[in-house]
């Protein structure tokens, strides 16, 4: 059984910082499908449309039949181990740094046999499920599971390389105003967070839960205003070097579209807090948390990014907020491939419409803030890159994935009229 | 299915190995030149006579074969790149001897040869094939050792195989590669150390592994009668077999490729493997060695641990297995790797061994096997050599 993973001792301040090494990142195209199912923590493989034979490693026509028609479609994931061994050494650098390391042979129950990581709990040739996450390179790697859960799980070092697990991290969240912080750091604090930040705004400006947030266990309220460049230097200054997850919830909404909100006033305000905010943020944090890769059991891991889901599809009831939350996605798109080289992890959250007030004339499901802390905690905890919050959002993601040109013409229908 | 036809009339001249070295500041162009050089000397030949040329290297880049006829000044009428590693040597001696058999060439050099820099073999590995790079590599596995790992893995809890009887296969090469100036390995190495060792990747342990050098082999094909005019020792093909991505059903390799053609071969050679004198096995791990000799027909799958217990694999013993020390104790040199049996197999039966000579060796088994090219060994091939006068 895995072992609970300790506290990490004080940084000694006199010992060099370990430059992140990355494990292998090159992947043929077919291969990034595997990828792309794993940023949303799925285990999809090939199978051929014409014979229905599954494939792997991932390819371009079906070793069955040589049909070209593959299709990435969510597999069963059970498996029989039918041989293991420990990497004592590696000609590649990262794994050299973690030697031993576990990996086997596994039979899937659907077809194919896998190359996988495997985790210290798995039995000898014992029957295993199979995980598809990310690793520090931002690729997918397959990933054998015991089939009972024990206790500490997560903890097992391998596992813990391909996640972003909360636990003995140092997590600032960057806006204490957001109804959904509370909940956010309350779940962060149960899945084992050592230390978490919360920025806050015009301190002279009270809001509802101002004084709950201050008496949350384990919480430092800091003074960080996204919109002031000099704000978030200054605290970058203080806590940047001991930031592990970043999760940038701060964001100005406003209904509206274009010809209702007559000026362009209130879209500044809009593209300052989710956009510029995003950047200032990333311009004084990114580059030291990617230094820190690597430092030990609390290197930092991640970045997250709480987003509309109408940055995918914009929705014209609130359209120029869709269209600053559309910047701030493309914005993180060129986070990721910035943070990759580090081994840093950029998570999307895409939301529906939550349960506050700029919201309030929209029929539900609407996604409580409980549920915003669930999946971000979740989502961390498998290492993902997007996920996908509450039910509207699930809805138009699928939507989106069909065709995001049929969703477009479904978000922007006219009506029948008066 | 047709019957292959013979290999009658065509012979295997001039085998020719450079010391293998185990780094290089040279480049494979400059490996292959020397061992294409040593062979034609052997032959009396001059680069004219050859009008065919087959090379296999894995540091060639950006050149092929094709680039080496410029560099080296060669103009074949038969040209031909093999890329499959541990198997180039049977497999360029089936293609030419086909070539020279129907007249597309007279004199063909087979040339295999690899630089070995000292970050050569970690960047080779960063092309060596697509299913690697997408599901091998991202899980640690540099080069094959990881995968040679799980097969042994497997067939040690198979057939209840033992590391001592690895080990024994590895000893007595090393005994083999120490008559062997050529070798890379010049300490002789007892059981207790191979049991010893450092494990790289369990159960796999330091001598399980080969030492990745520099070095390159060559060797000629021609018809018999230009041989004899010639007044160049010569051996025989007796039968080849090749074959590919065999047993893509079986979840881990525990056979490769020979057993679905080794009836035939030993058909066309007219002979039991009870007539074999010596043999040279693909020995990058010593897992696939006990493979070789199962698929082959010296004994049942699983049985190989068994069988070599009881015989002597050194020069002088009563099995000679790969008489100059193997790749395990002579080095594999990228490509080469894949003639090292090959070359010495025509020394052995052409009477041309010197320090490592079978006393009276006539016919000799040799074996290829390569290209890990994801979970498994991809290409295999065998042949039969005999003795001018057998």
């Amino acid at each position: 059984m895995t072992n609970p993973l300790l506290p990490p001792p004080r940084k000694d301040p006199q010992k060099r910082t370990v430059s992140p090494t990355r494990p292998p990142e090159a992947r043929s195209r077919a291969a990034l499908g595997l990828s792309a199912a794993a940023a949303e923590g799925r285990f999809a493989l090939q199978q051929c449309t014409e014979c229905g034979k599954i494939q792997y490693p991932p390819r371009d026509a079906c070793s069955n039949c040589l049909s070209t028609e593959l299709r990435w479609k969510d597999t069963d994931c059970l498996g029989s181990i039918l041989a293991e061994t420990r990497l004592r050494t590696s000609i590649k650098p990262y794994f050299r740094e973690r030697t031993p390391w576990r990996t086997g042979t596994v039979k899937l129950d659907s077809g194919p046999v896998i190359i996988c990581h495997l985790h210290g709990d798995c039995e000898r040739n014992g029957r295993v499920q199979i995980i598809n996450r990310l690793d520090r390179s931002g690729q997918a790697v397959l990933f054998a599971l015991p089939q009972k859960r024990s206790l500490y799980m997560e903890d097992d070092p391998q596992l813990r390389a391909m996640t972003s697990d909360p636990k003995h991290r140092r997590i600032l969240i960057t806006d204490a105003r957001n109804p959904n912080t509370p909940y956010i750091a309350k779940s962060l604090a149960a899945a084992g967070a050592s230390l978490i930040f919360i920025g806050e705004s015009e301190n002279w400006r009270p809001y509802p839960g101002q004084e709950a947030v201050a008496q949350l266990d384990k919480v430092e309220v800091l003074p960080l205003d996204v919109t002031d460049t000099q704000s978030v230097q200054k605290l970058a200054g203080a806590i940047g070097g001991k930031t592990d997850i970043l999760i940038n919830n701060a964001h100005f909404v406003r209904p509206g579209g274009v010809f209702v909100r007559g000026d362009t006033a209130m879209a500044k305000e809009e593209i300052e807090v989710n956009y510029f905010g995003l950047m200032r943020l990333a311009q004084a944090f990114g580059p030291a948390m990617c230094t820190r890769t690597a430092d030990g059991e609390n290197a930092a891991v991640a970045w997250v990014n709480i987003l509309s889901v109408h940055s995918l599809s914009n929705n014209p009831q609130y359209g120029c907020y869709s269209a600053s939350n559309a910047a701030a996605r493309s914005l993180s798109q060129s986070l990721r491939a910035e943070f990759r080289t580090a081994g840093l992890r950029v998570m999307n959250i895409y939301c529906g419409p939550t349960e506050d007030d700029w919201y309030q004339p929209l029929p539900p499901p609407k996604v409580s803030p409980e549920t915003v802390a669930k999946n971000l905690v979740e989502g961390l905890r498998n290492g993902l890159e997007e996920t996908y919050c509450g039910d509207v959002a699930k809805d138009l993601f699928e939507r989106f994935r069909e065709s995001p040109h049929i969703l477009e013409r479904e978000m922007t229908l006219a009506g029948e009229g008066p | 299915m047709q019957r292959r036809r013979s290999y009658e009339g065509i012979v295997l001249t001039a085998p020719f190995s450079m010391p293998y070295q185990r780094y290089s500041i040279k480049t494979a162009h400059w490996w292959i030149a020397r061992a294409l050089k040593g062979s034609l000397s052997l032959a009396g030949l001059q680069p004219a006579d050859v009008d065919g040329f087959t090379v296999s290297s894995f540091t060639l880049f950006p050149d092929t074969a094709v680039g080496l006829t410029q560099h080296l000044g060669l103009s074949p009428r038969w040209l031909d790149h093999i890329p499959m590693g541990g198997a180039s040597g049977v497999v360029a001696l089936r293609r030419a001897a086909r070539a020279v058999q129907c007249g597309d060439s007279d004199i063909v050099a087979c040339v295999a040869g690899d630089t070995n820099h000292i970050d050569s073999f970690r960047l080779m590995l960063s092309s060596f094939s697509r299913f690697a790079s997408d599901a091998s590599y991202p899980y640690g596995y540099g080069g094959p050792n990881t995968n040679f790992a799980l097969l042994t893995d497997r067939y040690m809890q198979e057939f209840g195989a033992t590391r001592e009887d690895f080990g024994r296969i590895c000893v007595a090469q090393r005994k083999n590669a120490l008559l062997n100036p050529g070798a890379v390995m010049k300490k002789p190495l007892s059981l207790s150390d191979y049991m010893k060792a450092k494990t790289i990747s369990d159960p796999i342990a330091l001598f399980d592994c080969v030492m990745p050098c520099a070095g390159s082999d060559a060797f000629l094909v021609m018809r018999q009668e230009e041989a004899e005019r010639r007044k160049i020792p010569f051996a025989r093909i007796a039968g080849t077999i090749e074959r590919h991505n065999a047993h893509a059903e079986d979840p881990i390799q525990l056979r490769g490729g020979w057993t679905v053609d080794v009836d035939e071969l030993w058909d066309m050679a007219d002979c039991s493997p009870d007539a074999i004198d010596v043999v040279q096995t693909y020995d990058d791990y010593p897992v696939i060695v006990a493979m070789q000799i199962e698929d082959l027909g010296f004994c049942g799958k699983g049985e190989a641990p068994h069988f070599l217990s009881g015989k002597d694999m050194t020069i002088k013993g009563d099995f000679p297995h790969n008489t100059s020390g193997g790749q395990l104790s002579a080095g594999q040199a990228g490509a080469a790797g894949g003639f090292i049996g090959l070359v010495e197999a025509i020394r052995q039966v052409s009477q041309q061994a010197g320090g490592t000579q079978v006393g009276g060796a006539k016919i000799a088994l040799v074996s290829g096997f390569g290209m890990i090219n994801y979970d498994r060994g991809v290409c295999s091939g065998a042949a039969i050599l005999k003795a001018a006068n057998p």
